[in-house]
């Protein structure tokens, strides 16, 4: 199973790789924005898979802040407007 | 038997975020790669967790799995939704 | 096939730090630069919990993946727009360019300095054989701590000072904060779709910071951590345009900010005056003294990072205060 969870791991970096180029291409913030997520949804991926494979269950708590805090950056970049304008 | 269940279910997940992030890269505008991207964090991490679960005999750590996915899930469908929103505003220049 | 995996999967895990650290570096937008180092903060966080060190993982995931880049959004609000790269590239006169070369390269000196030294610091401290000194002195002490993570040990118990100068460091930055006047104005209400989000990300916040804060004494976790995730919940809230977000005002808001330092002290000077050395805990009482310093912390750790992300004092949420400067701002209504 080790082996097949290393397997998925190294799926999952090429996954945030592919997400890297596009959070450095853009072109748009929302693009970039996108990017993030998919980063951090493979980093949360392989939080849990490196929880099993290296027998670390506080890996599984890094991957739950993770996911808790994603929403939060997407929040702040987008839609988000001050009560007043300058 | 569970092991075999397993490896088809963290298999299959890969699949799809390799599937969502080689969409993200390849489509041609911002709202296609968001149809992408929500098969990797929803359909992705789902089956992968699923996989990860079944390996797992603590009720408790299955728990903690349901509610990562569970945010990722809200977090992912939420932010969709204000990426594509602030994208329409720029667009139509309001 | 397990040891080759590994390898490339480090490899791939390197590049993209490196690549993510200069990308957010070499960028002139701001708002680029900061999405690109909220990216390298996830990536760090995955690192460290490859590293098997899910205390660093945790607090990277909760301020460098999380936080920071709503704060530094924050921050890059009240900036007035940069130039565009032309102009700020195309230099003067010669004399401009010719300085700006010098310094660049001296820069570019003083980074290599830095980075070869760490590396002679870190081959020397690898190639002692007392290297691991440290953590079996740790290890052998550990039961006299008062808490079964070693890592919560020596923040709060072996290396305590350093811990209680850490939370005075914070508490000077937040008198920072506070002298920068009012804060700005917050944010309108969200949508439906956020403020979906939010009616229960926020309570799971907070339970996770907890949680975190309760797990820190036996497995990975701690005020920071804890207190990071806390402050969170209310970035969370002001983001929703919510007028109340956590924060008490007045004296009540200046005691929490205190908290940390004031419990820390307070702990260490009894114990002073009971004949004990400052901060040296009976080993029968360390584990609930750790835990009273540890709530204190995380309560003025979140109300320093919320503050922060506030960018000075908080306005009165009262209600008739809020509505009058509505009706000023505002000749209509």
């Amino acid at each position: 199973m080790t082996e097949l969870f290393m397997l998925s791991a190294l799926g999952l970096m090429l996954s945030l790789f592919l997400g890297l180029l596009r959070v450095l291409l853009g072109p748009g913030i929302g693009d970039r924005m996108l990017a993030t997520q998919l980063i951090g949804t493979s980093g949360v991926g392989m939080l849990l898979l490196f929880n099993e494979v290296f027998n670390q269950p506080a890996l599984l708590d890094v991957a739950l802040l993770l996911a808790l805090l994603a929403a939060v950056a997407a929040a702040a970049f987008t839609g988000q407007q001050k009560t007043h304008h300058d | 038997m569970i092991n075999i269940l397993s490896s088809i279910l963290i298999l299959a997940g890969v699949f799809f975020y390799l599937a969502g992030s080689i969409g993200l890269l390849r489509l041609p505008d911002l709202y296609s790669r968001l149809h992408a991207l929500t098969k990797a964090d929803n359909l992705g991490l789902g089956l992968l967790i699923a996989g990860v679960a079944l390996q797992s005999q603590d009720l408790l750590i299955m728990l903690k799995l349901l509610l990562v996915w569970l945010s990722v899930l809200a977090a992912s469908a939420t932010s969709a939704h204000l990426i594509a929103r602030q994208a329409r505003r720029q667009e139509t220049g309001s | 096939m397990n040891s080759a995996g590994l390898i490339v999967f480090d490899a791939l895990l390197l590049l993209s730090i490196v690549g993510l650290a200069w990308a957010s570096l070499a960028t002139t937008d701001v708002r680029r630069s900061i999405i690109l180092f909220m990216a390298l903060g996830l990536v760090l966080a995955v690192a460290w919990g490859r590293l098997l060190a899910p205390d660093v993982a945790l607090a990277e995931a909760a301020i460098g993946a999380g936080l920071s880049g709503a704060l530094l959004l924050a921050a890059a609000h009240g900036q007035p727009s940069p130039l565009p790269p032309e102009s700020t590239n195309a230099p003067r006169n010669h004399g401009a360019a010719g300085m700006g070369m010098v310094l660049r390269w001296a820069i570019t000196l003083l980074c290599a300095a830095l980075a070869g030294t760490l590396v002679w610091a870190l081959l020397h401290a690898f190639s002692n054989p007392q290297h691991d000194m440290l953590p079996r002195a740790i290890s052998a002490n550990l039961a006299a701590s008062g808490v079964s993570n070693p890592v919560t040990a020596v923040l709060l118990n072996f290396r305590a000072y350093d811990t209680l100068l850490e939370l005075a460091v914070l508490l000077t930055a937040v008198l920072g904060t506070f002298a920068l006047g009012q804060a700005t104005p917050g944010y309108r209400p969200a949508g439906l779709v956020f403020d979906g989000l939010v009616r229960w990300l926020v309570p799971v916040l907070i339970l996770t910071a907890g949680y975190l804060l309760w797990a820190g004494a036996h497995a990975p976790g701690g005020a920071f951590q804890a207190g990071a995730t806390l402050a969170a919940a209310g970035v969370v809230l002001r983001l929703a345009g919510r007028t109340r977000i956590g924060l008490p005002v007045g004296f009540m808001l200046r005691m929490i900010m205190a908290a940390g330092v004031g419990v820390f002290l307070l702990v260490g000077l009894t114990l002073l005056l009971l004949g004990r050395p400052f901060l040296g805990y009976p080993p029968a009482w360390a584990g609930s003294l750790i835990l009273m310093i540890e709530t204190a912390a995380m309560f003025s750790i979140a109300a320093t990072l919320l503050l922060a992300f506030l960018g000075g004092q908080p306005e009165s949420t009262d209600v008739n205060a809020v509505a009058n400067r509505q009706r000023e701002e505002d000749p209509r209504c």
